[in-house]
């Protein structure tokens, strides 16, 4: 317990940075379910995607959504960019409910949010040049005016490094390298500066000597513009970089969501261990280690298990409890949220 | 769209598209040419017209053409009028206020054919008193045949092919032969012919002109019809008619499709479900027996024909074909990019979804042309063709139903088959250089 009084200092810290900013985002017991249909028609059951997931972001903040492929995370992101319709529960954004914004609303809504994708080359669409493409979504929001779209698109393509600017703007995706084109993408999420980025593993298919560069230009874009950033990965070792909180998800639920430093100095939840552990090392020593991962397989989200989702994998589930009742969030320290029989008495 | 410009040059890589493209461009050279010199309006009156507009031409005439390949020459047809000159005209001034035209036309007849007819139309202005005209024709062997002396009317038509009194003169059965023959030893008879009209009208104020037509066997270049029409005529008015037939089904089609393709892909559900039935139910209409059945029983007229033709090939295997690329197309993340700032569907569909398909959409475009050029054609031939147009597919009707090939008309049928043929080959060829410039995995086929 060497860390107590820094954590504590940290919790501190963070309460009062807390109460200070303004909530952006609010999300409360979101369910998005996908219908199954056989022959196009008869009822077969739902997959479901993202399961009773609550949490609330403020203006400026950063959180990374970690978990494994196939756990949710993609559809809470969609959720949160309006592509998708929540089955059950509330989104609000800036105080509008988003599942009864319509119509213009909604556009509005989409304007405020930024979208970097995975595959640059796949997000930029092959037969326009850099400039149509920056000129796309100032033209959706209404931008008129050809030379406040071309300032905008000067401005923007400076931000994000792609300079000089003329060499890039008659440029089509091909032509590109993979770092540019992940630029293109960012200038494109931020160019109608938004209030919010949801960024979906924006550096996995890029080489590791751009990934950093990337996620510093992320980052100084985050500070500069006070933005949000919902930032989506698989990848434990690229969260640090500018992730304020973690959210770990695990078929379809937000299985523990604390701070960067507390939940990678102090994980709880089982799940959370056995994400940490199988973090990639870089020390070659330890290539013929072979690391410690839960055995099984991701659950169906069609029938997940009942009870706590994790039990049929968890080497700490308590038989007659993990396999009947789904577990609450509990705060075993204030700002550390785990949904965990374990921590059950742990909790005030 | 620099890919667009690059891919069209790559055109340059392949003769046979070369030969295609400049065959298109002739074609619409000559449909520009013929539009600008025959108005439209003009065109429908002289294809309309009967022989009050055609009597200058004989019928059933080859193109003269047909001489340079022929060891026996045909002889070809002129016609001369003496209100113009070439059929001189000299006035001599007689007692009692008569007045005595000479008109005199000589003409070189060094063919091995016998002329069709001759006719002489005479027109002449008196109050009571009816002119008088005598016809004579001087032989090269200096023979002078007096053709007929008669009193004429105001406008009076003399056929030296039916002249009865002349056949008993001649002592022959026909005529004609007998004229541009030696009557010994029944050869033809090649040289200078002259042909005097002697005419003397009677009263101050009278007039007196005459137009002399010789028929030959041969005529322009592109021959005559039984109606004595000039098939330059339709053969110049049938390439501005086919291509936009063709042009015009080609892209309403293909665009449509296209479109209906996209919006059913993307909007899924019921509409996409629609248009599948709808396509699937089309698949089994016979196309062709539906527009026989429209040109029967509703209209004939081209514009009716384009619509249900267009209509008809929108719903076919293509849309299918689209719709497997637009379901990939659909998924690809710059459509969700696209939708997560905010883009409407139509500009979803109208710039992401199409876009990415203008490299398929082009050479299945130029492809689908020659199809709908021999559709027009066919309906035509069969007698569905538009009732006032003159097409190529109206002149081989109208070669079939005289039994060209069986009375050896050939030509008739040949001409329009040529264009009907260089049309669909240009666009074919240049189809299929365009397929493999932008399907580049056929290249290696």
């Amino acid at each position: 317990m060497i860390h107590t009084t820094e954590l504590k200092e940290a919790m501190r810290m963070s309460t009062k940075i807390q109460a200070q900013r303004e909530v952006l985002l609010s999300i409360r017991d979101l369910h998005v379910w996908y219908e199954l249909r056989r022959f196009g028609f008869s009822h077969i059951g739902y997959v479901k995607a993202v399961d009773g997931v609550s949490f609330e972001m403020a203006q400026g903040e950063t959180v990374a959504v970690v978990g494994e492929s196939g756990c949710g995370k993609s559809s809470l992101m969609k959720t949160i960019l309006g592509i998708n319709i929540p089955t059950r529960g509330e989104l609000i954004f800036e105080g509008k409910n988003l599942s009864k914004l319509a119509g213009s609303d909604l556009r509005d809504y989409r304007f405020d949010i930024g979208y970097v994708q995975q595959d640059p080359y796949g997000a930029l669409p092959p037969f326009m040049s850099v400039q149509q493409i920056l000129e796309e979504p100032l033209l959706v929001s209404g931008v008129k005016d050809k030379e406040k779209r071309m300032e905008r698109i000067h401005k923007t393509m400076t931000e994000v490094k792609l300079h000089p600017v003329e060499d890039f703007l008659h440029k089509f995706p091909h032509m590109l390298s993979g770092g540019q084109q992940q630029r293109v993408v960012i200038a494109r999420a931020m160019i109608l500066e938004p209030k919010m980025i949801v960024a979906d593993e924006p550096v996995s298919m890029l080489d590791a000597s751009v990934r950093v560069e990337i996620l510093k230009l992320l980052r100084s874009l985050q500070e500069q513009h006070r933005l949000s950033v919902i930032y989506i990965t698989h990848d434990l070792s690229t969260v640090k970089y500018f992730s304020e909180r973690i959210f770990v998800m695990y078929a379809g639920n937000l299985v523990e969501k604390a701070e960067t430093r507390r939940l990678l100095t102090n994980p709880l939840h089982p799940y959370t261990l056995a994400l940490l552990a199988a973090t990639s090392d870089p020390d070659a020593g330890n290539a013929d280690d072979f690391k410690e991962v839960p055995p099984g397989e991701p659950p169906s989200l069609v029938n997940p298990p009942k009870g706590c989702r994790f039990h049929p994998r968890c080497a700490k589930a308590i038989a007659g409890l993990c396999d009947e009742k789904e577990p609450v969030d509990f705060e075993p320290e204030p700002g550390h949220f785990v949904a965990c029989w374990l921590y059950q008495k742990e909790s005030p | 769209m620099n890919n667009l410009k690059a891919s069209f040059q790559k055109i340059l890589m392949y003769p046979s598209a070369i030969v295609g493209v400049v065959a298109i461009l002739i074609l619409v050279a000559v449909s520009i040419y013929t539009m600008i010199t025959i108005p439209y309006p003009e065109a429908i009156r002289l294809w309309r017209g009967g022989e009050d507009v055609w009597y200058q031409n004989p019928k059933f005439a080859q193109p003269a053409w047909v001489n340079w390949f022929s060891s026996k020459k045909y002889s070809e047809s002129f016609a001369v009028s003496s209100a113009d000159g070439e059929f001189s005209k000299v006035a001599t001034p007689g007692k009692d206020g008569a007045t005595t035209y000479e008109m005199m036309h000589e003409f070189d007849f060094n063919y091995d054919m016998f002329p069709q007819d001759m006719i002489l139309y005479l027109k002449s202005s008196f109050e009571v008193k009816q002119p008088f005209v005598s016809i004579e024709l001087i032989t090269p062997d200096e023979r002078t045949i007096r053709i007929a002396s008669f009193v004429i009317t105001d406008k009076y038509t003399y056929r030296f092919s039916q002249d009865e009194k002349l056949r008993i003169k001649l002592r022959t059965e026909e005529i004609i032969p007998a004229l541009f023959s030696n009557p010994e030893t029944g050869e033809i008879l090649k040289g200078k012919y002259k042909l005097i009209v002697t005419g003397t009208t009677f009263e101050p104020e009278s007039t007196m002109d005459a137009e002399f037509v010789f028929h030959g066997q041969v005529f322009g270049l592109a021959g005559t019809d039984h109606a004595r029409r000039d098939l330059t005529l339709p053969l110049l008015w049938g390439a501005p008619v086919a291509l936009a037939f063709g042009l015009m089904a080609a892209i309403g089609t293909t665009v449509l499709t296209m479109i209906i393709a996209a919006v059913g892909t993307w909007y899924s559900g019921w509409v996409d479900e629609l248009i599948q039935r709808i396509t699937e139910i089309n698949l089994v209409l016979p196309f062709f027996a539906l527009l026989i059945m429209i040109g029967t029983f509703y209209s004939r007229s081209i514009w009716v024909i384009l619509t249900a033709t267009i209509l008809l090939s929108i719903f076919t295997g293509a849309i299918l074909g689209y719709r497997a690329i637009f379901l990939q197309v659909k998924e690809s993340m710059y459509i969700e990019a696209a939708r997560a700032y905010g883009a409407s569907n139509w500009r979803i569909i109208f710039r992401y979804l199409i876009p990415r398909m203008i490299p398929l959409l082009i050479p299945s475009l130029v492809q689908a042309v020659p199809a709908f050029v021999f559709l027009e054609a066919s309906l035509a031939v069969i007698g569905l063709g538009d009732p006032v147009l003159p097409t190529w597919g109206k002149i081989i009707q109208d070669a079939q139903s005289n039994g060209a090939l069986y009375k050896g008309y050939y030509y008739w049928i040949l001409e329009p088959a040529f264009f009907l043929m260089l049309t669909g080959l240009a666009f074919a060829v240049l189809g299929f250089a365009l397929d493999r410039i932008f399907n580049p995995r056929l290249r290696d086929v």
